[in-house]
């Protein structure tokens, strides 16, 4: 058929996927993209991780709802939003060492534009949460100076942008419960156990299938 | 207020198949993928101040049409590799139908209009809007191309 000007829809499509990974590499180099978006595999389910020049704003577990994750980073942050492996790779590579247990501290540069002003300071606070601890709601609201103001704080936390690397998974009830998690609570079990913060329980395992 | 943009990333995804297709009859499967490449680069470089966010298939395309404008310019500056140059290329077409290099050689308001109507299938209503002019334009357009493609071609 080359040669002729009309080609099918399934050859322009599979075509153009392998055009449009390559226009994404060069839309990298040429230094045109402002918010790269990749995904890694990770034991708590596939992890999409969104990446500025400011640093890392987003990471979405797999049943969080992407496409609205996606949106809100081109409403807030830039349109310019592209798939592009290379500007996330220091993000992933952290990740991945949390994961493995070779990592206690991230080191990456946060973009913390997606965070509401009192989610700000709620996360700050909870940034200074040390690997392998736990905190209460009411002792973050304490921290922050608005002592009755812990389920505010519990609702700042479960808007994190940033979870697992903005350690809101180490923010639990003030009787021991883990209460809740916006990325599920298997979730927030799994990385206490991680971290050594909670006594593992037979017969956990990473999960495949939703809670 | 500010335009709502949707994310770059859903563009492409939304409109790579259309505007491949598109290349294809405009500048020719060996060339198709390098215009593309110029064709989103330039998209993405201008998107955060494009203000059609409605009509972005639309928009990317009049891209690609431009693009494809300038590869052809270049081309012709530059000698065209054909083994008789005298006999245009288009004459040595396959029974398969129009060639690429007779929709290309076409005048590009004729191009376009047969490539919008006939090559992706869009309404006389659309392919007005994508070449911003009246729909007795695009018929006109778009009759005087195949007309002369088949003059080519016969």
């Amino acid at each position: 058929m080359s040669g002729t000007p009309k080609i099918s829809k399934a050859e322009a499509d599979a075509a153009s996927r392998v055009a449009a990974d390559r226009f994404r590499l060069a839309a990298d180099e040429d230094g045109l993209v402002d918010v790269a978006i990749a995904t890694m595999p990770s034991p708590v389910g596939e992890l999409l991780v969104a990446v500025t020049r400011r640093g890392l704003a987003a990471i979405a577990f797999d049943d969080d709802s992407r496409d609205e994750l996606v949106e809100r980073l081109a409403d807030e942050l830039s349109p310019r939003v592209v798939e592009a492996a290379r500007p996330t790779d220091e993000t992933r590579r952290e990740l991945e060492e949390y994961f493995a247990g070779s990592r206690e501290r991230f080191e990456l540069r946060l973009d913390r534009r997606l965070m509401h002003p009192f989610a700000k300071q709620v996360l700050a606070a909870t940034a200074r949460v040390p690997f392998g601890e736990v905190t209460t709601y009411g002792t973050i609201a304490t921290r922050i100076g608005h002592p009755s103001a812990a389920r505010a704080v519990g609702a700042a936390l479960g808007s994190n942008p940033i979870p697992i690397v903005v350690p809101c998974h180490r923010v639990i009830g003030a009787g021991g419960k883990l209460t809740g998690y916006a990325g599920g609570l298997h979730r927030k079990e799994y990385l206490l156990e991680l971290e050594g913060a909670m006594a593992p329980r037979l017969g956990t395992e990473p999960w495949t299938s939703t809670s | 207020m500010r335009t709502r943009l949707p994310p770059f990333e859903s563009v492409l995804e939304d409109t790579r198949g259309t505007v491949y297709r598109y290349l294809v009859a405009a500048v020719g499967r060996e060339h198709a993928d390098d215009v593309f490449q110029e064709t989103y680069l330039a998209a993405l470089r201008a998107y955060p101040r494009c203000t059609e966010a409605a009509r972005l298939d639309r928009w990317v395309l009049r891209i690609a049409s431009r693009k494809a404008i300038d590869h052809h310019r270049r081309t012709a500056r530059a000698p065209i590799p054909v083994a008789d140059p005298p006999e245009p290329a288009a004459v040595t077409v396959e029974d398969a139908g129009e060639a690429v290099a007779a929709v290309a050689e076409l005048p590009q308001r004729q191009r376009d209009a047969v490539t919008y109507r006939h090559v992706l299938g869009l309404s006389v209503a659309e392919t007005a809007e994508l070449m911003e002019c009246s729909p007795e334009t695009v018929r006109a357009n778009a009759y005087q191309g195949l007309k002369s493609l088949k003059g080519k071609i016969a």
